[in-house]
């Protein structure tokens, strides 16, 4: 276990560009790395990250812009699209050539596939999707803290007697790390050994999903809908709502669980995280489950016809009243402001 | 084409519409009051199996690993069309992480023996990991295919799927066996024919043990586990807000965009 030393972070590399998951694995990953380098009475622990795909090399400095102080590049033309079984052997093969204490990824839909398989590799544990990480300053350990039991608790977990201790990290929770162009360090290119690319797997092509006409993900604005929406035809109401508005539409599990609206749309901890500058809530009652994935929103505005609702413990703004009566209304102001402003 | 062996991976959770409560004092989750369900995700990859059945015909087994009471979970997928049930229990899983799990259900995986797909939710709804699939395909080394909307069988020992990802959708083709987890847009689980059902209720299921899929049994429940869940608390997430009240909407309405406006939200 001594042997293992330094945090290695997973970049994300997609559609020719990186990931901004990846700045933030990065910026969490420099928090830990420097706590682990305090506590073994050095200035920081060494901060790695892997860097996986076909045409990334250039990137790699990009990353220790960011705070890595040694990128590992694999660059292939067989890296070009996500294959679980090529990406993981490859990410274990630098595991074992590197040995790091803490590996993390994000939880994508890559991080949250591949990172298993890596574990089940390297036979250790992997907790997922995480939404906090430190390290324990007594037994200097990984502590990682996620939502559980449906998102209605949160459990500790440790990773005591494996490496490395693995964890995937719940996108837009941290903030990207800073840019900084006098950060220097270390790019090392990883010749691939050929089993890596053995795989049954072949990629046929890539359908872009036109429905969604805003990505709610990196919207300003969010209107979501819920349980008390009550019927199909009444989520055009926060579609018109979300329009005025110029923002995004996102909807609560149950409304997605009625099939009022795709599962691209849904927010919470079984759907997408966002933490846009305003989030409208209406007839969100505000489980656990959905407010882990809205709860670092600048600004939560709720509307809910029960005053008990969870939701309104965590709003800036509440109206405890019928959405039905109140969303025309709002409506009608907001339009009749645009026009005044125009 | 030869006929298809299938196996199904099905989860009892607790029923995920109920909030569960937990003991602020003792850290213990109140589950008593909590109905035990499928796991959702689970009778859309049970349906997928059915559909390929029905098409081109196929074999399929279910495995549940749980407490004697999930035994319920594979009554119910022999009523839904399930020609085997097999249920993984024994004292020494409890407490198994996805690891652990893992490792348990690809030994018994592996007692069945022929396979050429196989096929679970992409999570489950107690968990919320969704690891289980992929380390499952590491432990018997065959590829996975995650977050899949849609599959065809392109000929009996290919399949072509479609995976969503973030953006759109990835279209994938693997050679059998693979291991393929589903996402609820795939298909519309059916319910169960009272022939189904009557089916069920004298079904046998076999139960197996650790010894008898050959796993030491410190090699799974929470001592070949290597994560430790060390505390558990509820989940409080606090801001101060002003509320008012409804009863004079357009009041309300007033003070909502006059306090969007002061924050520039608007």
């Amino acid at each position: 276990m001594s042997e293992h030393v330094g945090v290695l972070t997973v970049s994300e590399f997609r559609d020719g560009s990186l990931q901004p998951v990846s700045f933030e694995l990065l910026n969490v990953g420099r928090k830990l790395a420097d706590k682990l380098g305090k506590l073994a009475d050095k200035l920081g622990a060494k901060l790695m990250t892997v860097l996986i795909g076909y045409k990334v090399k250039e990137h790699a400095m990009e990353l220790i812009y960011r705070g890595a102080d040694e990128v590992y590049v694999l660059d292939d033309k067989r890296f070009k699209d996500f294959i679980a079984e090529t990406y993981a052997n490859a990410i274990v093969h630098v595991i074992k050539n590197v040995k790091p204490e803490i590996v993390v990824a994000s939880a994508t839909t890559t991080g949250r596939t591949v990172m298993p398989k890596v574990a089940a590799m390297l036979r250790t544990g992997l907790t997922a999707d995480c939404t906090s990480l430190d390290i324990d300053p007594e037994d200097k350990m990984l502590v990682q803290i996620r939502p559980a039991i449906g998102g209605n608790v949160m459990a500790t977990i440790k990773t005591p007697r494996h490496r490395p201790q693995m964890a995937t990290l719940r996108p837009k929770i941290y903030r990207e790390a800073e840019r900084d162009t006098s950060r220097s360090g270390k790019i090392i290119e990883v010749k691939p050994p050929e089993h890596i690319f053995e795989t049954r797997v072949k990629v046929l092509g890539f359908r872009r999903d036109l429905s969604q006409e805003i990505d709610i993900e990196k919207a300003d604005i969010v209107v979501a809908g819920g349980k008390g929406l009550k019927k199909k035809e009444n989520f055009d109401l926060i579609f018109e709502l979300a329009k005025v508005l110029g923002g995004a539409v996102g909807a609560s599990r149950a409304a997605v669980d009625h099939g009022w609206i795709p599962y691209s749309h849904q927010i919470g901890l079984s759907g997408k995280t966002v933490s846009p500058r305003l989030y409208i809530a209406v007839g969100i009652s505000g489980a656990i489950q959905h407010l882990a994935g809205m709860k670092t929103s600048e600004t939560v505005v709720a509307i809910n016809n029960d005053p008990d609702a969870p939701i309104f413990k965590v709003c800036d703004f509440g109206i405890v009243g019928d959405l039905f009566e109140i969303l025309p209304i709002l409506m009608e102001k907001l339009k009749r402001l645009k026009e005044g402003k125009a | 084409m030869a006929q298809l062996k299938i196996i199904v991976l099905m989860k009892q959770v607790p029923d995920p519409n109920v909030e569960v409560e937990i003991d602020e004092k003792t850290g213990v989750i109140k589950r008593e009051k909590v109905e035990a369900v499928v796991n959702p995700l689970d009778l859309h990859a049970l349906e997928e199996a059915l559909r390929i059945k029905e098409k081109y015909g196929a074999h399929v087994t279910v495995i549940s690993m749980g407490p004697p009471m999930a035994e319920a979970v594979l009554r119910e997928a022999i009523a839904l069309g399930a020609d085997r049930a097999i249920l993984l229990s024994d004292r020494a899983l409890a407490g198994s992480d996805t690891l652990a799990t893992s490792y348990a259900l690809s030994k018994a995986i592996e007692k069945v023996g022929e396979y050429d797909l196989i096929l679970c939710g992409l999570k489950a709804t107690d968990g919320e990991t969704g690891q289980v699939g992929p380390e499952i395909s590491s432990f018997l080394g065959i590829p996975v295919l995650t977050y899949i909307s849609k599959l065809e069988l392109k000929d009996s020992r290919t399949i072509v799927a479609e995976r969503i990802v973030e953006g759109g959708y990835q279209i994938v083709e693997a050679s059998l066996p693979a291991i393929v987890t589903v996402v609820r847009e795939i298909n519309e689980p059916r319910l169960p024919t009272l022939r189904g059902k009557i089916k069920a209720k004298s079904a046998e299921i076999e139960t197996w043990t650790v010894a008898d899929i050959g796993v030491d049994p410190r090699n799974v429940g929470l001592e070949g586990s290597p994560t430790r869940v060390v505390k558990v608390y509820s989940a409080k997430i606090a801001r101060r807000g002003r509320i008012v009240g409804g009863e004079d909407p357009e009041k309300a309405v007033d003070e909502l965009i006059k306090f969007l406006m002061e924050r520039g939200l608007i």
